[in-house]
């Protein structure tokens, strides 16, 4: 059996790689018997590429620097993640956003840093500097289409999410959309009052502080609550005092520890 | 916090048992080795950080070796445009130590300065092919150019290599091959 094709450099380069297919193998070999000046030449790269083997081999077996261990890498990364960089960025998105800064009275900066629920406070309020005020378009997909909205989000988180209900405080829903954070995808739900007040209730799932008992944030303008319930963290966040905003986060823990 | 775990697990597993031979490529490709870890140390924050763009059906070895020859690439972009500085004592200090007899060692570096002199198109072909032992579909994915261009730089690189070994010293006058013997200095 041959393949009756002749033979040419390429299939000289992969006889020493050793890739040919067993009957053109055997083809290049006769062709080789045949030609002794390109036989030596074929056995002189041969022998170069074990010579290159061999000079190169110490470098893979010498240990492995700790400087490039991967468990390593991987845990400064996520100390990374959670470094307070990220959050001076989100600090100066809620400034410009919300235009005065009355100061961070600051409850997160007392709390210890790179923890979960700073991050996901500030993720909520970012997110609602960003599409509270948003007149034309603060939501995606509308209340209207909740049930698309709650699969899309449902999809993404990977975890089955709720919208709360908060229409017995005064407050409507207005849709909601998915959130970039650096944690991975939220969900964003908005409600508004007959004043216009906005709410916004973020949702993610927890690498860290999967179990949170509520905490209060302030961020000047804008205070809010955060908690984590089984893994997933939620934050209610409004240009509202804390105090106002406390009954309602309790209300949307409420309705959703029921559902568990 | 199950999916992260289950990544992490992912990384140790398709990444890490390529570190020892992503240090040798980025050895030989660069001939220092501080820098070439530096590449590798590099080379793994990306591999972790875009972990999850991976293409699931993708091979792990492939992709690491791409991201790595790209950072090489640019590094030594980086470095001609300072102009082609390569001190021979940084080419030295680079070569593995190893007590094998001298005679080895002393091929072995002259090996490895005629795989230096090689333009660095060819060399990264045959430490693929050769060393790495990435076959060419592989090779022509880890640099972006069509497989027919990896077995044309590889026949170029294994015959140059050869015309440095055989004549010795040749190996530091570099692309000369072709310009016959114009470098002679009185």
């Amino acid at each position: 059996m041959t393949t009756g094709r002749p033979i040419g450099e390429d299939d000289l380069q992969a006889y020493v790689d050793q890739a040919l297919a067993p009957v053109r193998r055997e083809e290049v070999k006769a062709y080789l018997d045949r030609h002794p000046d390109i036989a030596a030449r074929i056995a002189g790269y041969e022998a170069q590429r074990d010579a290159l083997r061999d000079a190169l081999k110490p470098i893979a077996e010498e240990p492995v620097p700790q400087e490039l261990s991967l468990a390593r890498l991987i845990e400064a990364r996520e100390r990374r993640r959670f470094r307070p960089g990220w959050r001076a960025v989100a600090a100066a998105v809620l400034f410009l956003a919300l235009g005065g800064i009355s100061g961070w009275s600051a409850r997160s900066l007392t709390l210890p840093p790179d923890t979960g629920m700073v991050a996901l406070g500030e993720e909520a309020a970012a997110s609602y500097a960003v599409y509270a005020p948003d007149r034309k378009r603060p939501v995606e997909i509308a209340a209207t289409d909740r049930d698309e909205l709650v699969r899309w989000v449902s999809n993404r988180l990977q975890h089955p999410v709720s919208v709360p209900d908060l229409a017995s405080a005064g407050y409507r829903f207005m849709g909601g959309r998915l959130v970039a954070t650096q944690h991975g995808p939220a969900g964003l739900f908005l409600y508004d009052d007959d004043k216009g007040i906005r709410i916004a209730v973020l949702v993610r799932p927890m690498a860290v502080e999967r179990e949170a008992r509520m905490s209060e944030l302030n961020y000047g303008r804008v205070a809010g609550f955060a908690w984590a319930n089984n893994g997933i963290g939620y934050s209610l966040v409004s240009e509202a005092p804390a105090q106002m905003l406390h009954p309602l986060a309790d209300e949307v823990r409420r309705q959703i520890s029921g559902k568990i | 916090m199950r999916a992260e775990s289950v990544a992490m697990n992912d990384m140790m597993l398709l990444i890490e048992p390529q570190i020892p031979a992503l240090r040798r490529y980025a050895r030989a490709l660069l001939r220092d080795a501080a820098a070439a870890d530096d590449l590798v140390q590099d080379c793994l924050e990306r591999a972790i950080g875009r972990w999850h763009q991976r293409r699931s059906d993708g091979d792990a070895r492939t992709w690491l070796f791409a991201i790595l020859h790209n950072l090489a690439v640019s590094r030594l972009r980086q470095k001609t445009r300072r102009g082609p500085h390569l001190p021979l004592e940084d080419a030295e200090a680079a070569l593995p130590v190893r007590p094998a007899t001298q005679e080895d060692a002393l091929r072995h570096r002259d090996l490895l300065r005629g795989l230096g002199a090689l333009p660095e198109d060819q060399r990264s072909v045959l430490l693929l092919v050769a060393v790495e032992e990435l076959s060419y579909a592989e090779t022509a994915a880890v640099l972006e150019v069509p497989t027919g261009t990896v077995m044309s730089r590889l026949s170029r690189a294994r015959h140059k290599l050869m015309q440095l070994m055989d004549s010795p010293g040749s190996a530091e006058t570099e692309n000369t091959a072709g310009r016959t013997h114009l470098r002679r200095i009185k």
